[in-house]
């Protein structure tokens, strides 16, 4: 590449960014009792480091569950393990059993955010960096250009550095995973895709792409011959990799049940705080979270999961390309944003990470939802003080789409990926000209919202009465939006082999 | 927003990098700032609340107004904003006063007047010919010198970080050179006149636009072979540029000159009582010669040539501004550094007279007289080294030689800047942006100078990758060795004199390719 040069001054500017914005107040910073996410973390180190292992999971004197009890896979908790060992060397009152809780000073602040900087600058980073040199027909300018903006995405720089979360080691481990797969490094990528999910399971929402993407190549190659080879080959993998990570609980039956009732607590309701999906939104108007039993809940929120993803699963089944395997990763993730049990605002991250990955085939509209995405966090970065930063990465995030794309000018059918729908449209209705006006306006109209909304939010006191009425509004429209991307999604993919073989006949 | 957003897709690199470097600013408001940013909330409440007869004779708090009045009165419009975010922070009394809507406002409002230094670089890369331009707009010499001066990272940490308003008078600094090269002389000297008035340090390059002005503007014509004709002097021209600077200084000191306190407002702005080095030592010529000392006293000690209990105790490198006393070498007086400096600064203004190569060769002298003031003068901050590197930064994109030289002054330079953060959340950054900036200017200037000769010799790049090594061992070994309390000094001492050497280096070189560089008029064809 002979422009490295440029592509480390991204990285450069990726890392002064994530360092600045971690000089900002943290969740929960000196809010006793529960502080937040940040003492979470500091309290699973304390944890996995004091306790052995079969009692990291168990309710006892000395893990009190209700106060941050684990509750992601092993992966994370050896990762809290490294990190205490760290710590132990440094101040090992950081990590004392009991006597640490909510434990702040200046320097363990400065501890927190190395751990997070160097795990994104060995995992996440590097895999962007390579994602973006591996694009086909593009000019080295256009790959560093579209490498700044991925790294320069607030949502997940406000939640990491800002909030306190390690979410670039799960998203990262996926990347290197959809990195592999797409290069045919399936067994490499399937193992990286493993190692994600064995960090938080919420990456959960990318498997059903893969899977898809990955049995797909199998029928592809016969299923008589190379592609159950392949399958095997794939099955021993993921078997093997999760084995070794849950080595510790397989062992007892007991054991590895109680992990799995920590990962993913069904009694935890439909959802949490506010959140930008169907269900919050829903709320306004309709308390299903009171009118309907909890099972029935279950049951409605998977059975409209699964219908919103069917589709595009499907078809990637038929027809796996990576180009199909990105846009599914995109509207699986969003259908489980949008309808499944138990989201948490931060999930969005999981939607934005595909969406990076198609920013230079439709900018214009990546740019819009990742946009609206770290909006919808809205209420949570404030709660965290975060405001300043947020403004001005969101800004700066815009700016280098704007200009390393000039998005306002790729507004096109074409460029919209929407030529073949609208052809396809236009056989019934033959005066359908007017999308991509359609969508400039809707951009520039949700954009004057969430400044508005903002500005409100910040500046004006809610009313008594309503003292949420502010954050609700904003998962409101956010949600209204996502649900757009989300048909806006399942359109590109519906279409794109028709348009493909579209330009076959022109050629 | 999208107003905003508009005006960078049409292709408006500029404004995206001005942007860019403007939002940079914003996310370093939290980061630690240094005593200078109680100076300048002092100066704020000394502006708003005293009448002027007051201003330089205050002085509750140790940090007295020292700057000319033209600040003070930037301070007092300050103030007027001021008074909207914290009524509190302009009450004299209130020492150290840091609330959050102060550090906001102090903060902004640098940002807010770098935007003087924005226009002034736009205006500067009008000035520089894009002959060489490349089909890329990365390799473009414009692009290149507003990445270098917008995003300079000396500029960032002295005034984003440390604290201080350097970045406006920056401005007005190099608007003024960019006038000069436009050929808008009065305007290039009203400025310069001007800024003089908010920050005497400028009094440095001086002596480079006053010959300027005289050989190349006053005298209007010159001889066949580029010495000067006597007989084409304007006496017009002379008197207008007197006109302008006496105007001016009358408008900032006659108001003192009225209340009789010239003397005060002098012996504030002049403050010889302070020692030869500032705190930590700039790398200059006196670092070198400091170094020296020490060394050779250590030397004595070990080989029992001194007398122990003769060595002065005070360490150069304590933190306070005092006196050194040298144990080996002579000691240094003003005089001496003021003889020597105006040593230095002769040949330049030699050939600036003698040479005239136009505005290019007035630019030279310019940061010659800045590299030589800041090597040989008195009590020299390391930040004065910002003085010549943005200057410098005009010529580095139009000929390789001075590239070469931009790149390790620039570097060395830059490196020394580093004591001025020592707080640990500022570690990081100093390193990355040191780094971004490091790695783009030197990889940016290869690509422009690509056909032509290597940037640095086996030496200079030696040098150059020895900061590395250097820096982990200032501040990730020597803190976790025994040495740390006996020998506290030595990361300080080891930066200094190892920047000294190159910059001494670069200044010796950019001043040989001055001096034997041929007139411009017989290269040129007419």
């Amino acid at each position: 590449m002979e422009k490295w040069y440029l592509m480390t001054t991204v990285v450069l500017i990726g890392l002064t960014v994530r360092w600045t914005v971690s000089l900002n107040s943290y969740s929960g910073a000196g809010k006793p009792p529960m502080f937040g996410d940040y003492e979470a973390q500091r309290h699973w180190q304390e944890i996995t480091f004091n306790l052995p292992i079969k009692q990291w999971y168990f309710n006892s004197s000395d893990n009190n569950l209700l106060y941050w009890g684990l509750d992601y896979p092993p992966l994370t908790a050896y990762h809290s393990l490294l990190c205490a060992y760290v710590a132990k060397v440094i101040n090992p009152d950081w990590i004392a059993l009991h006597t640490s809780r909510g434990y702040e000073s200046q320097a363990h602040k400065l501890f927190m955010r190395a751990t997070v900087l160097i795990a994104d600058l060995l995992i996440y980073i590097p895999a962007v960096v390579l994602y973006c040199c591996c694009l086909k027909e593009m000019s080295t300018k256009k790959k560093v250009a579209n490498a700044l903006c991925i790294l320069l995405y607030p949502g997940l720089i406000l939640i990491d550095y800002g909030h306190f979360q390690y979410n670039s080691v799960s998203l990262g481990f996926a990347l290197w995973g959809i990195l592999g797969v797409s290069y045919h490094w399936d067994l490499l990528g399937s193992l990286a895709f493993c190692l994600a999910l064995n960090y938080k399971q919420m990456e959960l929402y990318h498997s059903l792409p893969f899977f898809c993407f990955l049995l797909g190549k199998c029928f592809k190659k016969g299923l008589k011959g190379k592609g159950l080879v392949l399958l095997i080959k794939l099955a021993c993998t993921v078997v093997a990799s999760f084995v070794l990570c849950w080595l510790p609980f397989v062992t007892e039956k007991e054991q590895a049940l109680q992990v799995l009732r920590r990962l993913f607590p069904v009694d935890r309701g439909l959802f949490e705080d506010k959140v930008a999906n169907i269900w919050c939104s829903l709320s306004v108007f309709l308390k299903i979270k009171n009118i309907l039993p909890h099972h029935t809940q279950i049951k409605i929120s998977f059975c409209f999961t699964l219908l919103s993803l069917l589709p595009a699963c499907i078809k990637l089944i038929f027809q796996p390309s990576p180009k199909g395997f990105r846009y599914t990763l995109v509207t699986c993730a969003l259908s489980f944003f949008l309808f499944s049990f138990q989201v948490h605002e931060k999930s969005i991250l999981l939607v934005s990470l595909p969406v990076c990955l198609v920013l230079n085939e439709i900018p214009f509209m990546s740019t819009w939802f990742l946009l609206v995405s770290t909006f919808s966090m809205l209420p949570l970065l404030l709660k965290d003080d975060l405001l300043m930063p947020t403004v001005v990465t969101v800004m700066a995030f815009f700016i280098a789409c704007a200009t390393s794309f000039s998005i306002f000018g790729k507004t096109s059918e074409e460029e919209l990926q929407l030529k073949s729908f609208s052809i396809s449209v236009r056989k019934y209705l033959p005066c359908f000209t007017f999308l991509p006006r359609v969508i400039q306006r809707l951009f520039l109209m949700s954009v004057i919202t969430m400044v508005l909304l903002t500005l409100m939010t910040v500046t004006l006191d809610p009313p008594q009465k309503f003292p949420d009425l502010f954050s609700v509004l904003v998962c409101f429209v956010s949600c209204l939006k996502f649900l757009f991307f989300l048909v806006y999604f399942n359109i590109i993919i519906m279409w794109d082999s028709k348009s493909r073989r579209n330009q076959k006949k022109t050629d | 927003m999208a107003a905003l957003g508009v005006a960078t897709s049409g292709g408006n690199w500029f404004s995206a990098l001005a942007l860019g470097v403007t939002l940079l600013k914003c996310l370093l408001i939290p980061t630690y700032h240094s005593t200078d940013f109680e100076v300048h909330r002092n100066w704020l409440a000394i502006t708003h609340s005293l009448p002027v007869s007051q201003w330089y004779y205050e002085e509750t708090s140790e940090w007295t107004l020292d700057y000319p009045p033209f600040f003070a009165w930037f301070e007092y419009a300050l103030s007027h904003v001021a008074k909207y975010f914290d009524q509190e922070m302009l009450n004299v009394q209130n020492l150290n006063y840091a609330s959050s809507k102060t550090l906001l406002f102090q903060r902004f409002s640098v940002i807010f007047t770098d935007i003087l230094f924005v226009y002034a670089v736009h205006e500067c890369c009008k000035c520089i010919d894009g002959k060489k331009s490349g089909k890329e707009l990365t390799e473009k010499p414009k692009f290149i010198l507003s990445v270098l001066l917008l995003w300079n990272f000396g500029l960032l940490i002295v005034d984003h970080i440390h604290f201080q308003y350097n970045g406006f008078l920056m401005g007005l600094m190099l608007l003024s050179i960019a006038r000069l090269f436009q050929k808008r002389h009065m305007e290039g000297a009203l400025l310069f006149a001007v800024l003089l008035h908010f920050k005497h340090i400028y009094l440095y390059v001086a002596p480079a636009y006053g010959l300027y002005l005289l050989r190349s503007y006053c005298f209007t014509a010159n001889k066949p072979d580029g010495s000067v004709r006597w007989n084409s002097f304007s006496f017009f021209r002379l008197i207008s540029l007197g006109l302008i600077v006496f105007l001016v200084s009358a408008l900032s000191l006659g108001p003192f000159l009225a209340l009789s306190q010239l003397p005060q407002v002098f012996s504030r702005l002049f403050p010889f009582k302070r020692g030869l080095c500032h705190a930590y030592w700039a790398p200059n010529f006196w670092a070198l010669y400091n170094a020296l000392d020490k060394v050779l006293s250590v030397i004595g000690l070990k080989l029992k040539l001194l007398d122990p209990n003769k060595i002065p105790k005070a360490s150069m490198t304590s933190g306070l501004v005092q006196q050194f006393e040298h144990t080996v070498l002579p000691s240094v007086t003003p005089l001496v550094t003021l003889i020597c400096t105006l040593i230095a600064i002769l040949p330049s203004i030699f050939c600036l007279w003698f040479k005239p190569q136009g505005p290019k060769g007035f630019l030279r002298c310019l940061i010659l007289c800045a590299l030589s003031s800041f090597m040989f003068g008195w009590h020299v901050h390391e930040k004065a080294i910002l003085l010549a590197i943005l200057p410098m930064s005009l010529l580095s994109v139009g000929k390789a030689g001075d590239a070469s030289i931009f790149l390790i002054l620039t570097t060395t330079g830059h490196y020394s800047l580093f004591p001025l953060l020592f707080t640990a959340p500022e570690l990081p950054i100093k390193i990355l942006l040191m780094l971004l900036f490091t790695v783009y200017s030197i990889s940016s200037l290869k690509t422009l100078f690509r056909k032509e000769k290597p940037l640095f010799n086996w030496m200079e790049t030696f040098y150059l990758l020895g900061l590395g090594p250097l820096e982990v061992f200032c501040e990730f070994v020597f803190p976790f060795t025994s040495w740390k309390l006996k020998y506290s000094f030595l990361p300080l001492l080891l930066t200094s004199a190892y920047c000294a050497v190159g910059i001494t280096y670069a200044w010796f070189k950019l001043y040989v390719s001055v001096l034997t560089d041929p007139p411009v008029s017989k290269t040129k064809k007419q």
